[in-house]
């Protein structure tokens, strides 16, 4: 199995479909992300990537905007699909 | 079974749980806070088939984890009040992320009603319901409902007396968390078999779920190192295996679960979900367009309060200076000291509060329209980073804004504020936010001692409130509000058109707390001052054919405001103030702008007008314009009025923020003014 690579979500553009490999953060953080739907492997669409105005992904549906610094800190891969 | 039911609604928070819960209440409401947290808690009362139903509308939340308090809250008002039935909300157009919470109530074994709420939504959205297929998957009741057009409220009312009567519960272990988890759980409940007082309260299961979470709650409420220990050992092991935290394998495995069930009984027609950019946002949150458009909207609220809302404002006024007119008319005999309790102490402490009621409506009206279609979410987006440098989140701007109308409702829309420490930090700096009641002050003071600066002196006075409280504020985020400051993360609900009975609702839900504070906290606290400026009375005697003005000046004096005024004059001296200024600031407390009026009363000047030329004339001859703006920059800073003060109480549930506010902030005050005032007199 070859290693696909990791990115930080602020570095995805606007339109592109992601998935989640883990987020840096504290565990009340991270659980959060988590019960908003952003768990390992969800698919993650960069809605707009306004750098350096807002940051809103969708995930399973819902639009969630994240602060810029938050969207370093969220690791992603680029979907091979 | 009996005939009273209580039932909590629990929901992701734009869900439309608030909806479902007007459509089943109507008007038969309470809004109050949980105790001892700044948590808002509604509750009300609806009636079907002859039983009584108590309903209660838990916070919303997207999980039932102790890491935000409103999520503490959900979960022990479930846990602790056990109500006969919980109904979870789902928003049925989002139904894969609003059923993770539903998964966490299937965990704690209560009976259970899943209301899909906007199934016409889902409907447009392409998205087909197997209902009976997904109900027996999930192992819950499932109601499809309009709320926002009051469909499906029987059938649902109906599922939850089922429900209650034969309290089904979903049954445990609903989900399985694969081979590794369960090892781990297996193992931490074995060894909860023998000494967890918790046990009673919660299942076994549910408790090693939360361990192996690692609950801070849970974990504090269990004593045994072997069972510390063995969650230890496991949060490792799983980590080792999985190169992730226990709980966000089990997050995961929870949407897993969901997912394989939306596979079985969920049908999406179309491919149309709402991924495409609203065009709507790529207006409203554009990167340079946003916040021009923000700023623009926020004057309009505010010009729509305060302009709109000055016509009725004056219609009250009238009717309360009628109605003092109309007592003072049909009293009998003369009026001695209860007529004056009336007229003085209740009309016009409750009055001067009161008045401000159409303003009160307006603004929530607004915020309400704000809230309903959306938008506070990206307003909140827009300013967060400007607010967040402060230590605040962007929500908090739009309370601040308010404070510029009146600090009272200001510290009652910190409630749009999810986070309990940046909405304690909002409501504790509120008040340095120049209110409309300290700008008769401003208008005595600075025509008289600075007729060609107005607008410069007038602007600075804002300004250096404001510079204050974003001080403060950081102050307070670094110290006794310490924590993570949370980094911006929030959904951003579609944009929906808000219904009429919606807006009217939210509008008076609100309004209604300030009217209710009206008639009681600041009710009594006018009488008190009341008192206080009219006891004890001078030998009347003494006072001779004294001209009227002469006698109130007298009586003023003569008072326990008076006498604490001169009291603490010698105090206030540093800061440039004399007696009159003294007992007119004592007075203020009961509301800023009785300063100008204590004032007048000081100068016995008897104009009809409060604050007028003749007043001016005489405090031009008597201080200097340093002394003057230290009088405003005092009267900025210090001592929020009481209504505030108990606001500030009831919002954060204890006196501990309230006397800090206003200790703390009269002390901050003393400390400004005197440097001002002790450094500005050597210039001028």
């Amino acid at each position: 199995m070859n290693k696909v690579s990791q990115i930080p979500l602020s570095s995805v553009p606007t339109g592109q479909r992601v998935r989640l490999a883990n987020i840096d953060a504290g565990q009340g953080l991270k659980s959060r992300l988590a019960a908003m739907g952003m768990v390992p492997n969800t698919e993650i669409l960069v809605v707009s990537n306004g750098s350096p105005g807002p940051f809103v992904v969708a995930v399973k549906g819902c639009r969630i905007a994240l602060g810029r610094g938050m969207a370093r800190k969220v690791m992603v891969k680029t979907s091979l699909s | 079974m009996t005939d009273t039911l209580t039932i909590a609604l629990a929901g992701n928070p734009n869900s439309g749980k608030t909806t479902i819960f007007n459509a089943l209440t109507g008007a038969h409401q309470h809004v109050g806070n949980y105790p001892g947290v700044t948590v808002e808690k509604k509750h009300g009362v609806c009636h079907h088939k002859g039983v009584r139903i108590d309903v209660v509308d838990l916070p919303g939340t997207y999980s039932l984890t102790a890491y935000s308090v409103e999520e503490l809250v959900a979960r022990n008002f479930i846990i602790d009040e056990h109500p006969d039935v919980v109904v979870d909300i789902v928003d049925a157009s989002n139904v894969e992320r609003n059923l993770y919470l539903a998964t966490q109530l299937i965990e704690l074994d209560v009976p259970l009603v899943l209301a899909f709420n906007m199934s016409d939504v889902a409907k447009r959205r392409g998205l087909v319901f197997d209902i009976p297929r997904l109900s027996q998957l999930l192992g819950v009741g499932i109601v499809p409902m309009v709320g926002s057009r009051n469909e499906g409220v029987e059938a649902l009312l109906d599922t939850v007396i089922d429900t209650a009567r034969t309290r089904a519960t979903p049954g445990p272990r609903r989900i399985r968390y694969g081979a590794e988890v369960e090892e781990e759980l297996a193992r931490i409940e074995a060894l909860l078999d023998t000494d967890c007082r918790a046990l009673a309260r919660y299942g076994k299961r549910w408790l090693a779920l939360k361990l192996l979470e690692n609950d801070k709650e849970i974990t504090e409420m269990v004593h045994t190192p072997a069972v510390l220990e063995a969650v230890r050992l496991s949060r490792a092991h799983l980590s080792a295996i999985f190169g992730e935290d226990a709980e966000i394998i089990i997050a995961e495995r929870r949407y897993g679960s969901i997912s394989g069930a939306c596979q079985e009984a969920v049908q999406s027609s179309t491919e149309l979900r709402h991924d495409m950019p609203d065009k709507a946002d790529a207006v409203l949150t554009h990167p340079i367009l946003g916040l021009p458009i923000f700023i623009v909207l926020m004057y309009l609220v505010f010009q729509l309060t305060f302009t709109a809302g000055e016509y009725p404002m004056r219609w009250l006024e009238a009717f309360f200076a009628f109605a003092a007119r109309m007592v003072t008319a049909v009293w009998p005999g003369e009026p001695g000291p209860l007529h004056s309790l009336v007229v003085d102490g209740v009309l016009g402490g409750v009055g001067g509060v009161l008045i401000f009621l159409p303003n009160i409506l307006l603004l929530f009206l607004a915020i309400a329209f704000l809230e309903d279609t959306g938008y506070m979410a990206r307003a909140a987006f827009i300013m967060d980073q400007i607010m967040h440098k402060i230590g605040l989140h962007g929500k908090s701007f739009i309370p601040m804004l308010i404070g510029f109308g009146c600090s009272v409702p200001a510290i009652m829309a910190t409630r749009i504020l999810e986070n309990q420490r940046n909405r304690i930090a909002t409501i504790m700096v509120i008040p340095l936010i120049s209110c409309g009641a300290r700008f008769p002050i401003y208008m005595m003071i600075i025509p008289t001692f600075f007729p060609n600066h107005k607008g410069l002196v007038l602007s600075s006075i804002y300004f250096i409130g404001i510079i204050i409280a974003i001080v403060l504020a950081r102050l307070l985020r670094l110290t006794l509000l310490k924590g993570e400051t949370i980094p911006f993360v929030m959904e951003l609900p579609p944009y929906r058109l808000p219904t009429i009975r919606g807006l009217l609702t939210h509008m008076w839900q609100r309004a209604w707390l300030y009217v209710r504070k009206a008639g009681t906290v600041i009710l009594a606290i006018s009488i008190v001052i009341w008192a206080a400026t009219s006891y004890p009375k001078p030998d009347s005697r003494a006072l001779g054919d004294l001209p009227p003005e002469e006698v109130r000046m007298i009586e003023l004096r003569h008072s326990v405001v008076g006498r604490i005024g001169k009291t603490l004059a010698p105090v206030l001296e540093p800061l440039g103030f004399d007696w009159r200024i003294s007992t007119s600031l004592v007075g203020a407390f009961a509301a800023k702008e009785v300063f100008v009026s204590q004032m007048d009363i000081m100068y016995a000047v008897g104009e009809l007008k409060a604050g007028g030329e003749a007043l001016r004339a005489r405090i031009q001859a008597d201080y200097t314009p340093l002394q003057g703006f230290c009088v405003m920059l005092f009267c900025l800073i210090s001592m929020p009025c009481v209504a505030t003060i108990a606001m500030t109480r009831q919002e954060t549930g204890s006196w501990r923020w309230a006397l800090l506010q206003l200790f703390g902030l009269t002390i901050l005050a003393y400390i400004i003014t005197f440097a001002v005032y002790q450094v500005g007199r050597l210039f001028v």
